[in-house]
């Protein structure tokens, strides 16, 4: 199958040095952390250094050169690591910090399985080895009509995907968080959702360049309760598409099936693209909460990046496909 | 069971100010908790969430007031009613403000389409007006120019919690235990009075075949008396 291919945004820089908004927040973040005891201890901050295992690799991350940002300010490390919608660790927002330590990231592993020539098991290390670590800051739009902006690090998931070289049948990507039915994390002790959580995107999106992996942010590795080791950021989606933890990447033929898709079909279609024309039946997606700001702001077709995306729904009813 | 009337002065200045002291206690806690900046990355769904939770919680605390009288044989009990409804209005009237405020930038179109396209809106509104009927016909000297009517506007705020529970059920994502527990409460204080009601009926038809011209005062008076 040819992939399309759509043309690096042009807002991709090869700018190296910090932004300066950025690095104020930084410093901020530092004092208000020694201004200590939000009620958070540090080691929800810094997870149990869980990659540490993969050698060099926070050091590959804090070295990253930013590569993409977007002139909008970026929100604090505290709002990004408290504030979490991440049910496997709990269904309220601040459960995921409290219990992170309960997710256990040591000797990850990652099943790759489906149409491709390369399937396995790959360890986290094999990974990410050849790979080049960068920053990049996203608007993160979620479902429930708040919002961030993120400087994520990690790699375009093209990168990754190449590797395992899919064969022309593999016209989708189906990814899974980690689920251990015999010992749950704490929220997937109740079926909230029909665990494990899957996700998937088609191919042509998954290869898109704004598609990315994380394994960090803010220039630190990624904190559990933002799905360490390994997730998936897709800016131009509800926040819900982007997957945490995966454990599991399968090349399908088919369109895979996606957990909130399968709780409640009529609110969550397969491909959930930030739209605020498409309302959903219990949010206005005409709006939405910048975090950290009073009132709510105009939500932006493909969350502002319809250059880089808008090319691969030409033709697609987006109230029927949504 | 007979609680004594511990008499109308103790009432009004010792029981009262105590109860109003418990029902502001959440405001205090959200305010405090606000201005020390300890509601977190999202204060406004925060308070939306605590307003819209606490006026339910008072609103089924009001529904409890009259089954408690009967329970503890302590009619004056019911003294309470009023001041109790008046702050279930007062979080909803809080929690729909900060919705139309902080949401909605007061925009009355946005209010619009939500009422008809998010029926867990619809539903809410329809809750949000009749509890401010209630409030506004609250006070005693417009109680008693309604008269019957009075009572029967104000049996209404069996709606609005069947209303608020719904509109509670229907704003989850995934987890609804809580409103289940909330409608299993309400399910309860509505029962108490339907079972209270039938059984009256049922002894008023059974007298009244004994005595049938008596039918109707009978009657008459075991509806007044369910409320
Ligand atoms: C016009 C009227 C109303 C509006 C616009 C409104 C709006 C809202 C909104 C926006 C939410 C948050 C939903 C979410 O985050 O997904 C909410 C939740 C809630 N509302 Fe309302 N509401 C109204 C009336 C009421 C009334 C009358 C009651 C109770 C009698 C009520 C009780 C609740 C409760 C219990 C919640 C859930 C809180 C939680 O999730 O912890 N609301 N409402």
């Amino acid at each position: 199958m040819a992939l399309i291919r759509i043309p690096a945004a042009s807002q991709l820089t090869e700018n190296t040095v910090t932004d300066e908004r950025l690095f104020r927040k930084r410093r901020q973040f530092i004092k208000s952390g020694m201004a200590a005891g939000v009620g958070v201890s540090l080691s929800a901050y810094f997870p149990a250094l869980a990659l540490a295992s993969v050698q060099g690799l926070s050091e590959k991350i804090a070295a990253s050169p930013n590569t993409m940002k977007v002139d909008e300010e970026v929100n604090s490390f505290e709002d990004i690591t408290t504030y979490n919608n991440f049910y496997e660790l709990g269904l309220g927002k601040g459960d995921p910090v409290k219990n992170a330590d309960k997710l256990k990231t040591d000797s990850w592993s990652v099943a790759v399985e489906g149409e491709c020539a390369k399937p396995g098991n790959y360890t986290l290390e094999d990974i990410l080895k050849p790979l080049d670590i960068e920053e990049r800051i996203y608007r993160f739009r979620c479902v429930e009509a708040w919002s961030m902006v993120i400087p994520w690090n990690g790699f375009p998931l093209s990168a990754l995907l190449n590797r395992f070289e899919p064969t022309g049948n593999a016209k989708y990507v189906a990814f899974e968080t980690i689920y251990d039915k015999e010992d749950p994390l704490p929220g997937q002790k109740r079926k909230a959702l029909d665990w494990p959580y899957r996700e998937g995107l088609r191919m042509d999106e998954a290869m898109n360049p704004l598609t990315f992996m994380a394994v960090g942010l803010y220039g630190k590795i990624m904190p559990n309760q933002n799905g360490a080791p390994m997730r998936l950021v897709v800016p131009w989606k509800y926040g819900f598409k982007s997957i945490k933890s995966i454990v599991k990447i399968r090349f399908t033929e088919e369109e895979p099936e996606t957990s909130w898709n399968l709780a409640n079909a009529r609110e969550y279609g397969f491909y959930s693209n930030v739209n605020p024309k498409v309302n959903h039946r219990r949010w206005s997606q005409a709006r939405e909460r910048r975090i950290g700001e009073l009132f709510k702001r105009e939500t932006l077709m493909f969350n502002g990046y319809e250059e880089e995306v808008a090319a691969m729904y030409a033709g697609m009813d987006l109230k029927e496909f949504y | 069971m007979h609680i004594k009337s511990p008499g109308i002065n103790a009432i009004r200045w010792r029981y009262k100010p105590v109860l109003h002291l418990l029902l502001i206690m959440p405001t205090v806690y959200l305010l405090s908790f606000l201005f020390l900046g300890k509601l977190g990355a999202n204060p406004v769904e925060v308070i939306t969430h605590e307003t819209g939770e606490w006026g339910l919680r008072i609103l089924l605390l009001s529904l409890a007031v009259t089954p408690a009288a009967r329970i503890f044989g302590a009619g004056w009990f019911v003294q309470f009613r009023r001041l109790i409804g008046l702050y279930c209005f007062f979080y909803i009237l809080m929690h729909f403000s900060i919705y139309l405020l902080l949401d909605l930038s007061l925009d009355f179109g946005y209010l619009l389409d939500d009422i008809i396209d998010r029926k867990y809106i619809t539903v809410g509104f329809g809750s949000f007006v009749i509890l401010f009927l209630l409030a506004i016909t609250s006070p005693i000297g417009i109680r008693r120019r309604m008269g019957q009517v009075w009572t029967r506007l104000h049996q209404l705020v069996y709606i609005a919690g069947v209303l608020g529970v719904l509109h509670f059920l229907w704003s989850t994502k995934a987890d609804d235990t809580e409103p289940f527990v909330y409608g299993g409460i309400l399910l309860l204080l509505i029962g108490y009075r339907a079972v209270r009601y039938l059984k009256k009926r049922v002894k008023s038809i059974s007298t009244s075949r004994a005595r049938p011209t008596s039918e109707f005062a009978k009657h008459f008076s075991a509806r007044s008396e369910s409320y």
